[in-house]
């Protein structure tokens, strides 16, 4: 005995079958259905297990809010976990699973857990599992995690599609239900752009499930009327599926659409969509959710909520049982039991506390009456009433409840504002203002009737309108019911056994008792002992109910006993939803270069530096590891010729007549006696007198010039450069713009460099050392540095961007006729620790000019950036790290970088830590060499010291040195 | 969060790359004393309430100053590094 279709009715379509699966066996439902309405469609009754003490469950909501009929959607090799059935649209082949029962949800060894019940209550495992100590990691936790819990997910890498999408309005009406369409009807024909959101598959919220009569028509037609009134308007955004997650600073609403988890076939569409909606206006008519009532074995399948049945029966034309019983507090159970009555379906009774309630009706009535208990351990078999001092039993297969209607504060609430007590509905209810801009109406502000709902949306509609300055349309409210709402307040029917309140993490009366009487009395400290609340329906259904036994228990008031927080996500939103495109290449951008291609073809390992990605070295037949490629890179830079791809150096293009007077201002050296046509080196400090950058700076003529940064300080420097000027020169003559991505430039270096560059220059400018000119080539215009980052004679050659790709390929074709050909990053490194020129491993933000061996480059004629803070005391003299050379004793010992430095005899320990390394490389002539930073490293040069990194297990004796290994004099790059 | 930049309108934060607080823009002169370089480069407010910061629009490189409250997340305002003091 238990749910059945009826004959007719519903708004499903009875036209289109649906067959899908369910814990592996075949059912059909009709298109419209969710899950759960197809479930007990076809009388299936227990969805799933309990979270503790795995008792059979049945569906209790008909919405998001449901706690027990959590399922395990299948979808090839991979699962979705706590599915809600009632939210979860059915389609053809859809394979779902009931989840936290073993080895079925029909036979469940783990609900011996349920005969252990007087063990397990709240803060058992804090009580029971406190010794042997050693006991709880590997014992009982374990345990408790498998007997304990809801679904799991499949293991793997989820690569299915989610999105992120950004959304602006003038209106954001949340619901559709009577309250909000009116609302969005009022700022639609006013003109204002409008987003109507509404978690339900299908718009109309209770005009769907209590087709209540407006203007004289059944109120789903009356919302389809709305509704095609709306999509036709160009300024009306229509979005069902999607449920407001969360209301957040600024008008920002964060909200999540179902895109393709209802589709058999969803192509190319991401299975969700989450929305940032940026609203002026926002109107709340989010309605409310039916709470029930705590009494013994209140938690059966078959038990239901009244509202939610009337869903069942209208919404999806399935009736919740044979022989219904219904149990409740206010007018909603005796509508639920006339909407029943209407359909065909039996009412045993209608078990109403009220001693005044009227028996006028075609089927029982019983006032002044309770349920005190009921049976039937997989499905409802009977109900015990209490009547006065009798009792009696009513058989019933359904029993529906209704404890009266919490409206839906949560959005009203994310930004710190707490409900307000209405004791009239003995509810809690929004708190005007708390979310600036957000208005809420209808059942959501407490206002039930549907008549009540049509006139406070119209009411929200024309204000948010009016606070836009737009004109209030000519509307008015249509007619409907206006019924009261006269609760009789009921949290909890005493009794001997276990009554429930929240559903989902099993918590008890007994259990919110038991926290007050052991002095968890705050309400915070009641969730968080007993976990009420805190499942993933989040307490909708039991809150309030466990606030008022917990008040009940302490002697307090319900509005003195207080809330707990209210935070987002109003409804559970999946990690990947959030991340949208941001796994695998969408996770950063990729920058590459003009050659990437072509090193590429050259089977060249990408290494990425900050987004680039850079040839690690370029492999020729034969070689292994990286070493050897290498080492033959090194060797051919320094024999013959090497081009190397540097257009990841950031470029800055500095003009005005206060540029030379500019950049003395933000680099320590001078740059305005910098004839044209010259280069200089240059060092940045930040204003707390550290390394920020270094790299070359070039005059191209009287008021401009071109500078170059790291690659990885590009960003860093143009900020830096764009702060100096507008925050402490804004009068001066001086602009400057990032074209690092205009131009491309590739070092050539190495003794036969002239060689390759005449093959490809019309003509070869005989430049000096740290010179530059502008130079054709193919009919274009490039530019030509002399530097070096090598210590061989080197010119970097500089093209517009969009020749790049054919320059590196013609210098790398030409090169190899000479012995040479192109080089990578490994190569690069090796060629520069060298000749101890340094990279952001070195000027790592905590080195100032003293420790890299630059304090004479601070110039004392003129003030620039860092120089005030760079004079401190401690920022220079004996006691700092120097940056040194370092080889080991024995040759051949690898280095490493990160490894630390201490004087030999002295124990390894934090107290001695003399210094570290920082860069590290095999070169081919010296063997590894290293670049670190020793305390008063420079007058240590001849020393030993041990070098020690316990990360790799290196423990050996280096030499310390000169940071220069090879040509001190500089005699090779300036020949 | 959203930022009005005064030369492009309001733009996303993620549009933005944050400094500080404002007293970063006032630098003391190149002989002030020491106390008042550690004051400038190290010794911050934590304002609760209204508070002006310094934020970089990355997409047009305008620095500016953002008047904002860092109890009620309200954005007031903003006016260009540049030009501060000006109005």
């Amino acid at each position: 005995m238990s749910g059945y279709r009826l004959s007719a009715g519903g708004l499903v379509d009875r036209s289109q079958t649906v067959r899908f699966t369910f814990d592996g066996l075949p059912f059909t439902g009709y298109h419209g259905d969710t899950l759960a309405s197809a479930l007990l469609g076809n009388g299936v009754q227990v969805v799933g297990r309990s979270f503790k003490y795995h008792r059979p469950r049945g569906v209790l909501t008909a919405g998001s809010e449901e706690p027990n009929a959590l399922v395990e959607v299948l979808d090839g090799a991979q699962k979705t976990p706590n599915v809600r059935a009632t939210v979860q649209e059915i389609f053809p082949g859809l394979a779902a699973q009931a989840q936290n029962a073993w080895p079925s949800r029909n036979l469940d060894l783990m609900a011996v857990n349920d005969l252990l019940s007087p063990f397990l209550s709240a803060g058992f495992y804090y009580k029971t599992f406190m010794w042997p100590r050693a006991f709880w990691e590997r014992l009982y936790e374990p345990l408790i995690r498998r007997a304990a819990g809801l679904g799991r997910l499949s293991g793997r890498h989820d690569e299915s599609r989610y999105e992120k999408v950004f959304a602006f309005c003038d209106v954001l009406v949340i619901g559709s239900g009577p309250a909000g369409l009116m609302a969005a009807l009022a700022a639609a024909r006013s003109g204002a752009r409008v987003i109507v959101a509404d978690e339900d598959a299908r718009m109309g919220g209770r005009l769907l499930a209590d087709r209540p009569e407006i203007d004289g028509m059944p109120g789903d037609l009356w919302a389809a009327q709305v509704l095609e009134d709306l999509a036709g308007m160009p300024n009306v955004r229509l979005m069902p599926r999607t449920t407001v997650v969360g209301a957040h600073d600024q008008g920002t609403y964060a909200a999540l659409e179902r895109v393709s988890l209802h589709r058999a076939a969803p192509g190319d569409a991401p299975r969700e969509a989450f929305w940032r909606i940026v609203a002026k206006r926002t109107v709340l008519a989010a309605g409310a959710l039916e709470r029930g009532i705590a009494f013994c074995n209140n938690d059966r399948p078959g038990i239901m909520l009244a509202g939610a049945a009337r869903a069942y029966v209208h919404r999806y034309g399935v009736a919740p049982g044979q022989r219904v019983a219904v149990f409740g507090t206010t007018d909603s159970a005796r509508q639920t039991a006339r909407a029943l009555q209407a359909a065909g379906v039996q009412v045993a009774a209608l078990i109403d506390p009220r001693e005044d309630a009227s028996t006028l009706e075609d089927f029982k009535v019983i006032r002044g009456a309770v349920v005190t208990d009921t049976q039937g351990r997989k499905g409802l078999r009977r109900v015990q009433v209490r009547q006065g001092s009798n009792t009696f039993a009513l058989e019933a297969d359904s029993l529906l409840v209704s404890g009266g209607w919490n409206p839906s504060v949560h959005l009203a609430c994310h930004m710190n504002g707490r409900p307000v007590w209405d004791d009239g509905i003995a509810a809690f209810v929004p708190k005007p203002g708390a979310v600036p801009g957000l208005d809420a109406c209808g059942a959501a502000a407490g206002r039930f009737s549907t008549a009540a709902c049509l006139q406070d949306g119209l009411r929200a509609g024309l204000a948010a309108v009016a606070d836009l300055g737009l004109a209030a349309p000519a509307l008015t409210a249509p007619q409907a019911e206006d019924g009261s709402y006269d609760i009789t307040r009921l949290w909890h029917v005493p009794g001997k056994g276990r009554a429930w309140l929240d559903f989902a993490n099993d918590v008890t009366v007994k259990d919110v008792m038991l926290s007050a009487q052991e002095g968890f009395r705050s309400v915070e400290h009641m969730k968080r002992y007993t976990t009420q609340g805190m499942a993933p329906d989040q307490g909708k259904n039991s809150n309030v109910a466990a606030l008022a036994v917990l008040a009940d228990a302490t002697g307090q008031t319900i509005p003195g006993t207080g809330t707990t927080t209210f935070r987002p996500p109003y409804t559970p939103v999946s990690i990947a939803a959030m991340g949208g495109g941001g796994r695998a290449s969408g996770f950063a951008p990729q920058r590459f270069l003009t050659s990437d291609a072509a090193s590429r073809e050259r089977g060249a390992p990408m290494i990425e530096a900050g987004l680039w990605y850079r040839p690690s070295y370029f492999p020729r037949p034969g070689e292994t590891g990286w070493e050897v490629a290498c080492d033959r890179e090194v060797r051919m830079v320094r024999s013959a010729v090497g081009v190397c791809d540097v257009s990841t150096l950031g470029k800055i293009d500095i003009q005005g007549a206060d540029a030379g007077r500019f950049l003395d201002f933000v680099y320590t050296n001078t740059f305005s006696t910098l004839p044209v046509g010259k280069v200089r080196y240059g060092l940045m400090l930040r204003e707390d007198g550290h390394v920020m950058d270094d790299g070359t700076t070039a005059r191209l003529g009287a008021q401009h010039y071109v500078m170059t940064t790291t690659t990885a300080a590009a960003g860093q420097v143009m900020r830096h450069l764009d702060f100096v000027a507008q925050a402490h020169c804004p009068d001066w003559d001086v602009r400057m713009i990032s074209v690092t991505e205009q131009w491309a430039q590739f070092a050539v270096a190495g003794p036969r460099a002239r060689d390759l560059l005449r093959a490809v220059l019309d003509d070869l400018p005989d430049l000096p050392f740290m010179g530059c000119a502008e130079v054709g080539l193919y009919g274009i215009r490039g530019r030509l540095f002399r530097i070096s980052f090598s210590g061989e004679l080197g010119f970097e050659l500089a093209v517009p961007a969009r020749f790049g790709e054919s320059l590196f390929r013609d210098l790398v074709g030409r090169a190899e006729t000479l012995s040479g050909g192109p080089y990578g990053m490994e190569a690069l490194n090796v060629l520069r620790i060298e000749k101890g020129l340094i990279t952001h491993a070195e000027i790592h933000g905590r080195t100032t000019a003293f420790d890299i061996g630059m304090a004479k480059m601070v110039s004392p004629k003129k003030d620039c950036i860092g120089k005030a803070a760079a004079a401190r005391p401690g920022m220079h003299g004996p006691d700092r790290e120097q940056l040194v050379g370092l080889r080991p004793v024995q040759p051949g010992q690898r280095l490493t970088a990160g490894a630390h430095l201490f004087t030999p005899g002295e124990d390894v320990k934090r107290e001695n830590d003399q210094g570290y390394v920082t860069s590290v490389g095999p070169s081919p002539s010296l063997g590894w060499i290293g670049l670190g930073f020793l305390k008063n490293g420079r007058a240590r040069v001849g020393e030993m010291v041990r070098l020690v990194d316990h990360l790799r297990g290196l423990d050996l004796l280096c030499e310390v040195c000169d940071p220069v290994f090879l040509d001190p004099a500089g005699e090779k790059l300036r020949g | 969060m959203r930022i009005p930049c005064p030369l492009c309108g309001t733009r996303d934060r993620r549009e933005f790359t944050y400094y500080g607080s404002e007293d970063y823009a006032n630098r003391p002169a190149a002989d002030a004393p020491a106390q008042a370089w550690d004051d400038h480069l190290h010794n911050r407010d934590n304002p609760c309430g209204p508070t002006r910061d310094l934020w970089y629009h990355d997409p047009c490189g305008a620095w500016v100053r953002v008047h904002r409250d860092t109890a009620t997340h309200a954005v007031h305002g903003s006016d260009l590094v540049a030009e501060r003091g000006q109005a």
